[in-house]
């Protein structure tokens, strides 16, 4: 995985809460059988709208997507995250995130910021005021900037070190084999098993 | 201080705690469909790792898979690429497989209770969300990415935040005509589509006492339509002989039986939050929106956005009204419905089928719509046509599909079309859910019959 220690870019205003990840991705779009090219059906239908924000002209460069509440819900696909990333979105800012999309992007190394929503409110009217504002999301230092204002965000230390460092965590995991084969070792004998197969 | 049961499942599960990182958590089950699972087996073999327990691990064809025609090879080249993924993946890294014809086949949360491979004390995963059906149970289940299946894959881990607890009592007696599905919209309304982000909630009470292990299974299912990572019910003598008998029952049952019985939350444990609802004066429930907490009971009518103070819910509704195309103060009796859905993770169990049919017998639905019924699995569909459900269905006029997500999520060839308007037993109204421009209305089972004699949202009781 890539590192991620700060990003500066322009913002995206995206003024709707509850986006679910069918409308960050469809389901037509979750077909394919590799991680790249998504970013086709990112916000597929709302994309046939030329009013659409990722349509306008000035927001197409955009590199941080500033959402509304409870970004993220509903299906685990990573396919939603994947799409923000092939479209090349590093960070996303929102008041609220769905556990699993939060979970899925910060595996991915797609950075999820949480603020309060009247900071939200106010990214968004800086960044509609001019389109060219440039928004610091700083890992390092937790904090998002942009203009003169500096927001702090809160991120546990363990996800942190994981994102700066670029760790996989499977390679991580793999060094505790040690403690899972302990683990298994005491486990119950009753506990179900699906092979061999019962009829 | 005593445990909850979430706490406890959670704590027999600990492979490693430090301070500061996130627990290493066992997997009793990893469940696995085409969908979100070849990216996995690809990183997998990238790395040159192997699968750590096959004898975990259950692999089956739900999402991309047709309802009709299911002899034949699956017309969608994309769909039948990803379905012969996971076949080849399957065979390539040792793991069981229940493919498109199997006695076995359909939804991923419907095969693993009916092979008795979900009992009480278990952590279960799967790419998929609606994981959280296992937790009717008294098991831990959630939904996960592909990167997280590809580390249960390769570990039988994952490294996970410990979830915060929310009991939700609902206490009471449902009225006839009032079921599970009706107590968990109800909740979502209550609390929000955000309310149990963080929390595993645990569902407590009289009237979850008295539900039936399905209609649990449908109130654990949508846990994730409230945000919560997980939703549990404490296991009793209705878990246990659910399971016994299952393919998959303990050979030791005794022995697994002594242990689900510790499997409840103590009488002095503390919970983070606790909500209550009262089963007493819930009716049955629908939404009339683009998210699942935006239902009402089917008595009500379309809200005025006006009437709402939060101004980022008015602007939802705004957006849901014009979507779904409707027009605040109609009653939500008076809104025609094009196709009726009975099907899905949610819904689409024996018992939720005896329930539709039990409606429909000797009666035919309306000339205005449509009726798919499709079970949740191969399994369903045989129990049903050896009760004679499916001649009831088919008798009525309506559709009697084979097994498989279908229309839930249009991932296969049945969905709306741009418009068209739905009664649906699934558990997702987002837009395009069910079919670019589809409009959808959750339902329960008993509203999707009533609806589809009808013609518009209707309970038993309007017949």
């Amino acid at each position: 995985m890539e590192k991620f220690i700060k990003h500066t870019g322009s913002g995206v205003p995206l003024r709707r809460s509850n986006v679910d990840t069918d409308q960050i991705i469809p389901a037509v779009y979750l077909k394919r059988v590799t991680r790249s090219g998504f970013e086709d059906g990112l916000f597929s239908a709302w994309r046939n709208d030329p009013e659409f924000v990722l349509n306008q002209e000035a927001y197409k460069k955009g590199t941080v997507l500033v959402a509304g509440v409870d970004f993220g819900t509903g299906s685990s696909r990573e396919h939603a995250v994947w799409a923000l990333q092939n479209y090349g979105f590093k960070a996303v800012i929102s008041s609220r995130f769905a556990d699993i999309f939060r979970g899925n992007s910060l595996k991915g190394g797609l950075l999820t910021v949480i603020i309060d929503q009247s900071d939200v409110e106010n990214i968004w009217a800086a960044i509609e005021a001019d389109p060219t504002t440039q928004i610091t999301v700083d890992l390092d230092t937790r904090s998002v900037s942009y203009n003169s204002t500096v927001l702090p965000f809160e991120i546990d230390d363990y996800t942190r070190w994981r994102l700066m460092e670029g760790l996989d965590d499977i390679g991580l995991t793999l060094k505790e084999t040690d403690s899972i084969d302990i683990f298994e070792g005491n486990r119950s004998s009753y506990k179900p098993k699906t092979l061999p197969i019962k009829k | 201080m005593g445990k909850t049961l979430a706490e406890k499942i959670w704590g027999e599960h600990i492979v490693r705690s430090a301070p500061g990182e996130p627990d290493l958590i066992y997997i009793d089950l990893h469940l696995i469909h085409e969908v979100t699972s070849p990216q996995a087996f690809d990183g997998l073999r990238l790395a040159g790792r192997k699968v750590r327990r096959t004898d975990l691990t259950i692999a089956t064809e739900d999402h991309n898979t047709p309802t009709l025609n299911i002899d034949k090879p699956i017309a969608d080249p994309v769909s039948k690429l990803q379905v012969d993924t996971l076949r080849a993946n399957c065979a390539e890294f040792g793991v069981r497989i229940h493919s498109l014809g199997d006695a076995e086949q359909g939804i991923v949360h419907v095969v693993g209770p009916q092979l008795g491979l979900t009992q009480p004390g278990m952590t279960i995963v799967c790419g998929d969300s609606h994981t959280s059906t296992h937790g009717a149970f008294g098991a831990l289940a959630f939904g996960i990415g592909t990167s997280e299946v590809e580390h249960v894959l390769a570990t039988q881990t994952l490294p996970l935040a410990r979830p915060k607890t929310m009991a939700i009592n609902v206490e009471g007696k449902l009225k006839a005509g009032v079921t599970a599905k009706d107590i968990i919209l109800a909740i979502i309304a209550k609390i929000g589509t955000g309310g149990g982000q963080g929390y595993v909630i645990e569902y407590r009470g009289s009237a979850i006492r008295e539900l039936s292990m399905e209609g649990r299974m449908t109130v654990c299912n949508m846990s994730i339509e409230a945000g919560a990572r997980a939703g549990v019910i404490a296991p009793d003598e209705k878990t246990f002989a659910y399971i016994k008998g299952k393919p998959h029952a303990p050979e030791e049952f005794d022995a697994a039986l002594a242990y689900w019985k510790t499997l409840f939350t103590d009488a002095d444990a503390k919970f983070d939050v606790e909500v209550n609802l009262d089963a007493d004066s819930l009716e049955p429930f629908v939404t009339w929106g683009t998210n699942p907490g935006q239902g009402l009971p089917l008595n009500a009518n379309v809200p005025n956005p006006a009437d709402i103070s939060d101004p980022e819910a008015r602007g939802a509704a705004e957006r849901a009204l014009v979507y779904m195309g409707l027009e605040a103060g109609t009653p939500l009796k008076k809104i025609a419905i094009d196709t009726v859905f009975l099907g899905s993770c949610t819904n689409g169990r024996i018992e939720d089928l005896r329930a539709a049919a039990d409606v429909l017998k000797g009666k035919k639905i309306s000339s205005t719509l449509r009726m798919l019924v499709v079970p949740g699995s191969a399994r369903v569909r045989l129990q049903a046509e050896q009760e004679g459900l499916d001649k009831v269905f088919l008798d009525a006029g309506a559709e009697w599909r084979n097994a498989g997500c279908s229309m839930c999520l249009g991932m296969n060839p049945d969905q709306l079309a741009v418009g068209e308007r739905s009664a649906s037993t699934s558990n997702r109204n987002f837009e395009g859910r069910q079919g670019k421009g589809g409009r959808t209305h959750l339902v329960s089972p008993l509203v999707a019959a009533a609806t589809a004699l009808r013609g518009t949202l209707s309970s038993p009781a309007d017949l």
